[in-house]
């Protein structure tokens, strides 16, 4: 799959390179701000775009702004935002509209290499990434609604299955065993009140209601 | 001829006082003389209307103050080149003062010196005069000898005097017109606080802005760097597995140190100034302390605006150390964090639930929160009685 990267950094681009590299991506493209990333996006048509969120010239937004752009105009593009800190707002941004094909991690995430290359490939293959550390802090704003019903133990599953795990990778993460992790999820369903419906499309709606954008 | 030192000393700069004085009784007499123009054509005789007639006077004298005062400090910066500030008190009693009590005695000495100046200078020189003048107008029985050299001692003694007078004089006057006309021990106090806060303000700023500076230096070098290595180190675990196990284990551990090390620069970036603060403001920054935070935070921000970059970076640690301190003290089930602006003040308030007793004099990093809001001219203030809960309340200046 053909990958293009947007980083201003160029100690961080080249390491992501040899990380894409070794994911199996053909990096085709790496630039270091919005502006290219986008004509980038547009001469290579790349199945994954990792964008810095804070980019020349204004070192703001710029990475966000551009991944709302790709998402809107080539759907089909999976895109992984890295970030310094965590912003609820770009993640709120983000997820907004269809959550296939998105992530958004911490920039010293791509040091766990191995755990990193599991988000590319996820968000690569249409499903999506999300921080711990985003997860958790957008869980900090719900307050008293159907969330507050769930255990602990439901929670961390919520906020794994949030993150883009599937069964197997929140049985892994939990130590635990996937019946385990299946018969947690259904309660939670049932605790969110979510019709019945496919699996995998109330597990969306979970996650959305879990994050507050659905 | 050489003239002693002792002799000559008097006369050093004798002129310019003497200079400076003249030209004082010139304006003194000009201010005394409004005094009496309701006397100019008889005037009033009963005494209430005496009263009154000076009260407008010393009223018009009051009006012209400015005016005189300017004059005066003029005269002060010329001569003896003392500046006197002026600017910003165009009027004030303390001046009135000087132009209606001082100023004016201190003229009467100026002009009796320089009469005595006139009548030493006479006697002096009375042998030239006894020389000039037509045979017939001379006194008829003064003795040209004795006489003469007597008046001629006398005027030499006077003009030492003169000199010396007019110095003293000129001294005097300069401390008078230093002390009334320019600004009073408060102006002068209340400058110095303004120029103090002003400072201040500019340190703390300072101090500030050299925090950020940091950051952003670690954060592009050193961060950077460290992350770029843990990439490699990262990829070299993933991808060299035909490696003997001791060298993978050396990989593993480098990786792991690596990424530590990345944590721990990550946490000291964050307590210097943390990006997200100066990117996103208050709101985006507390919800990452409070999300960082091992127990239930919750979180009201309410801010129309950002308030100043220095205030942010006060509350913001304000919270941080806060919380901290709930952590590490209070056992504590939940915390609350509420900031928000009413008028000019960013209020913080940190609540919880836990064990209370805090002390603000311990070493508990309260002390030195209690100073870094100090410095903005923020207020602090902790109740913490035993059993809780404790309530950390700081209400930090932020203009509108």
């Amino acid at each position: 799959m053909r990958a293009v990267i947007a980083e201003d950094s160029v100690l961080l681009r080249i390491g992501l390179v040899k990380v894409l590299e070794a994911a199996g991506f053909d990096v085709v493209a790496e630039t270091g701000d919005a502006e290219a990333v986008l004509a980038a996006v547009e001469e290579h048509r790349p199945g994954l775009v990792v964008l810095d969120v804070r980019m020349p010239p204004g070192f703001t937004d710029e990475g966000v702004r551009a991944a709302l752009v790709i998402r809107k105009q080539w759907p089909d593009t999976a895109v992984l935002l890295l970030s310094q800190y965590v912003e609820e707002r770009y993640a709120a941004d983000l997820l907004s509209g269809d959550t296939r094909g998105v992530g958004y991690l911490l920039k010293e995430r791509v040091a766990d290499v191995e755990e990193f290359i599991d988000a590319l490939r996820r968000v690569a293959g249409g499903g999506t990434a999300l921080d711990p550390q985003v997860v958790s802090q957008l869980l900090l704003r719900r307050h008293s609604d159907p969330l507050d019903r769930l255990t602990p133990r439901e929670r961390d599953v919520l906020e794994l299955m949030a993150s883009g795990r599937s069964n197997a990778g929140i049985a892994e993460g939990l130590v635990v065993s996937e019946s385990a992790v299946a018969k947690h999820i259904n309660s939670i369903l049932a605790k969110l009140d979510l019709p019945k419906a496919d699996a995998d499309h109330r597990r969306v709606l979970a996650v959305l209601r879990f994050l507050g954008v659905g | 001829m050489r003239i002693p030192t002792p002799l000559r000393r008097p006369f050093d700069g004798a002129g310019r006082a003497v200079a400076f004085l003249a030209v004082g009784v010139l304006v003194q007499t000009g201010a005394l003389f409004v005094l009496a123009v309701p006397w100019l054509d008889g005037g009033p005789t009963k005494a209430s209307s005496c009263l009154l007639a000076v009260a407008v006077m010393v009223a018009v004298l009051g009006a012209a103050c400015p005016v005189l005062s300017r004059m005066q400090r003029a005269r002060f910066r010329a001569w003896f080149g003392v500046e006197i500030p002026g600017a910003g008190q165009p009027w004030s009693w303390r001046q009135l003062g000087y132009h209606l009590a001082a100023g004016p005695l201190i003229a009467l000495g100026g002009a009796l010196t320089l009469l005595l100046w006139a009548a030493a200078g006479v006697a002096a020189t009375v042998y030239v005069w006894v020389w000039a003048l037509p045979p017939e107008t001379r006194v008829a029985n003064f003795g040209y000898t004795t006489q003469a050299a007597y008046a001629t001692a006398a005027g030499l003694a006077g003009l030492y005097g003169a000199a010396w007078l007019s110095r003293a004089l000129a001294r005097i006057d300069t401390r008078a017109g230093a002390a009334r006309l320019g600004p009073s021990r408060a102006d002068l106090l209340e400058q110095r606080v303004e120029e103090v806060t002003e400072s201040r303000a500019g340190v703390v700023d300072a101090a500030d802005a050299e925090r950020r500076r940091i950051e952003r230096d670690l954060h592009d070098g050193a961060q950077q760097r460290l992350v770029s290595m843990a990439v490699n180190l990262g990829l070299a675990k993933a991808t060299l597995k035909d490696l003997p196990e001791e060298a993978r284990q050396v990989i593993d551990e480098a990786h792991r140190e690596a990424k530590e090390a990345i944590a721990e620069l990550s946490n000291l970036v964050r307590g210097l100034h943390p990006a997200v603060l100066e990117d996103r403001g208050l709101d985006a920054a507390l919800s990452g302390i409070a999300e960082r935070t091992p127990l239930p935070v919750g979180l009201t921000v309410e801010l129309a605006d950002r308030p100043a970059p220095t205030v942010e970076a006060v509350a913001y640690f304000v919270v941080s150390e806060a919380l901290a301190n709930v952590v590490k003290h209070a056992r504590a089930s939940r915390a609350d964090v509420r900031v928000e602006r009413r008028g000019g003040i960013l209020h913080v308030v940190v609540t919880d639930d836990g064990v209370g007793g805090a002390d603000p004099t311990g070493g508990s990093g309260l002390a030195g929160l209690a100073k870094r809001v100090a410095s903005v001219d923020g207020t602090f203030s902790i109740s913490s009685p035993v059993g809780g809960p404790t309530v950390v309340t700081v209400e930090l200046p932020c203009a509108p």
